[in-house]
């Protein structure tokens, strides 16, 4: 009896998190069925689960180099690990010294580093400066400068530094290292468990970012991969909200990218997540122990 | 004697002056993080003083003149319905959020404690954390995939079944359930996996004792996992009470991509955030966007004050200052 009881408590837990799996990821293969569906199929038959009628036309359109989603790929690509790579050596250097007894002011420079948590200016004052003042509007850097730093990301580093015995540092001191040396040689390889979930999260920080490049960029050259996809959906939209407008814009249809292209746009820029989740995975329940997963 | 206190005093500033020499290094490494966080917090700190000008890009910010009267942005936007609006949607979206994510959350970890095969439960944790890492961009295709009103999977079945097709994209009260649902799904998996690591951490005598003891599972979750949850529970809602005011919890991008700006929806979908980005993005309205702005910042610094405030006196250590 009590065994019946445990084996239906168990499989009506299987069963709760195999519906949910599927909740969680089902939505993701429709569209990458839809992107390889025929598009005079999608026409007639609109959306499944399956393709009804299986294509690769999309991604030969998109690989042909015929749209712009190549470059958009190459901006993500070069903001991502520029980005990434800044981030984590201003953080670390940063948060390192500001652990150090030899720096005297240690304690006022760390409340100037926590200030901007409560009290933030806003979207505003900072669009005028980085356009008008800095003058960094389409450019590639503003994609990178916005996310150089992070209050947050400095305080979990600070706690982690704070861990390395001060003997280690001291003795390669009297071994005659310079304290920047010391920095690279030692704190720093000590350091790559933090380094790596943090840098996992800044990195998918940058490479979902679709808002910085909808403010401040305009050339299409320096389009980054989800502000592409934005483009390209607002044109969907568009089209669906002026039915009238649609039928006299065919013309227009025929330049616009392909539904599946679109599609396969979309499928690309998830591609490299998936590529990496099982790193991801790891390194999101590593930081939880070291409590660098904390909004 | 004099010579004694000439040598002292020589010596102390020689220190001071080893001591400044050492910290040279700190400061050269600590200088481009400093830089930024100058450039990106502090300066459009000041900025905030647009809000009392009429700003034209010709003359800057400091050359701008006043308004007059000075609060004659502010006064534009709380008369205007966009007000209530954006502050009803965001609270209410927050909360809803708050509260949604945390029970479920809680109910999935607990049950996933339960799974003891390790595979299989990594496999459940990687399927329910994917959402997390997907942009809102891509929510957006995936939404748009399932409720496109002639194509989308949502529809198809409806219609399929000799029902009429829904048009989701411009009806608002439809939204008040997308938008919560979607969120949810995004962020569940992310809480539940942070819960499974603190039950995880829980000491197993205490499980081991009531086993013994006859206790049930129902009465094991009720008096050992909550009761020694509820510390991180506290901090984890405390710090969303900081963030009450910025629409998705801080993560307010969902509600301008979802609905596909659309203006039909916003009674239901804009929040403070997506009014500021609109109004800064489309209608270059900066006197506007910067009052709101400044609106957000203003209520934000208290939220952030009382719940830091409640979190130092339960737990001292995830206090943020």
């Amino acid at each position: 009896m009590l065994l019946r009881k445990l084996h239906f408590s168990t499989l009506a837990i299987h069963l709760i998190f195999i519906a949910l799996s599927l909740a969680c990821i089902a939505p993701l293969l429709l569209v990458v069925s839809i992107s390889f569906t025929g598009e005079h199929s999608l026409m007639l038959d609109g959306y499944h689960f399956w393709p009804q009628k299986f294509s690769t036309a999309a991604y030969k359109y998109v690989f042909s180099g015929a749209s712009s989603i190549l470059n958009a790929y190459g901006v993500t690509i070069f903001v991502t690990a520029v980005g990434t790579l800044l981030h984590l050596l201003i953080t670390s250097m940063l948060s390192y010294s500001l652990t150090r007894p030899e720096v005297t002011h240690r304690k006022a420079l760390t409340f100037f580093v926590y200030l901007p948590v409560l009290f933030n200016g806003g979207l505003v004052p900072q669009y005028i400066l980085l356009t008008r003042i800095l003058h960094l509007k389409d450019t590639i850097w503003v994609l990178i400068i916005v996310y150089l730093v992070s209050t947050v990301n400095v305080l979990i580093m600070k706690n982690f530094f704070r861990t390395i015995p001060d003997s280690l540092i001291e003795s390669a001191r009297i071994d005659g290292s310079g304290e920047i040396r010391t920095f690279f040689r030692i704190a720093l390889p000590l350091s790559k468990p933090s380094l790596a979930t943090i840098g996992l999260f800044v990195a998918i920080a940058y490479w979902n970012d679709w808002m910085t490049a909808s403010l401040y960029i305009e050339s299409p050259k320096l389009r980054p991969l989800q502000y592409l996809l934005q483009s390209l959906m607002n044109n969907i939209g568009y089209l669906q909200s002026n039915a009238q407008a649609s039928q006299s814009m065919e013309s227009a249809i025929g330049m616009l990218p392909s539904e599946g292209a679109r599609m396969a746009t979309c499928v690309l820029a998830i591609g490299p997540i998936i590529l990496l989740y099982p790193l991801l995975q790891k390194y999101f329940e590593k930081g939880l122990t070291i409590g660098a997963v904390k909004e | 004697m004099n010579a004694i206190t000439n040598s002292s005093r020589k010596s102390k500033s020689y220190r001071t002056l080893r001591s400044a020499r050492r910290q040279v290094p700190f400061y050269f490494m600590m200088a481009p993080g400093l830089i930024f966080i100058t450039i990106l917090f502090y300066i459009p700190m000041a900025g905030v003083i647009i809000a009392f000008k009429d700003y034209s890009a010709r003359d800057g910010i400091f050359g701008s003149p006043w308004m007059d009267p000075l609060f004659k942005n502010f006064e534009f936007f709380f008369k205007s319905d966009a007000a209530r609006t954006v502050t009803f949607n965001t609270l209410f979206y927050n909360l809803l959020e708050a509260i949604t994510v945390t029970l479920c959350a809680l109910a999935l970890a607990i049950l996933l404690s339960e799974v003891k095969n390790k595979v299989v439960s990594a496999t459940y944790k990687g399927s329910i954390l994917l959402p997390t890492f997907l942009s809102w961009i891509v929510i957006q295709y995936i939404l748009f995939s399932m409720l496109s009103v002639d194509r989308g999977i949502v529809n198809n079945v409806i219609t399929g079944n000799g029902g009429e097709a829904v048009y989701w994209y411009s009806e608002p009260s439809y939204w008040r359930f997308i938008l919560p649902i979607a969120y949810l799904w995004k962020n569940v998996g992310y809480y539940s996996v942070l819960y499974v690591a603190a039950i995880a951490g829980i000491n197993p005598d205490y499980y081991e004792a009531a086993q013994l003891d006859g206790a049930s599972n129902w009465q094991r979750i009720k008096h050992i996992t909550l009761p020694l949850l509820k510390p991180t529970i506290i901090v984890l809602s405390l710090l969303w009470v900081g963030k009450l005011f910025n629409g998705g919890l801080g993560d307010w991008n969902g509600f301008y991509t979802l609905p596909n700006d659309s203006g039909a929806l916003y009674p239901a979908t804009d929040v403070i955030d997506t009014l500021v980005f609109r109004s800064l993005k489309k209608v270059n309205d900066y006197g506007m966007a910067s009052a709101v702005g400044l609106y957000q910042s203003v209520v934000g610094f208290f939220l952030v004050l009382i719940s830091n405030y409640i979190i130092k006196k339960k737990d001292p250590d995830s206090a943020l200052f």
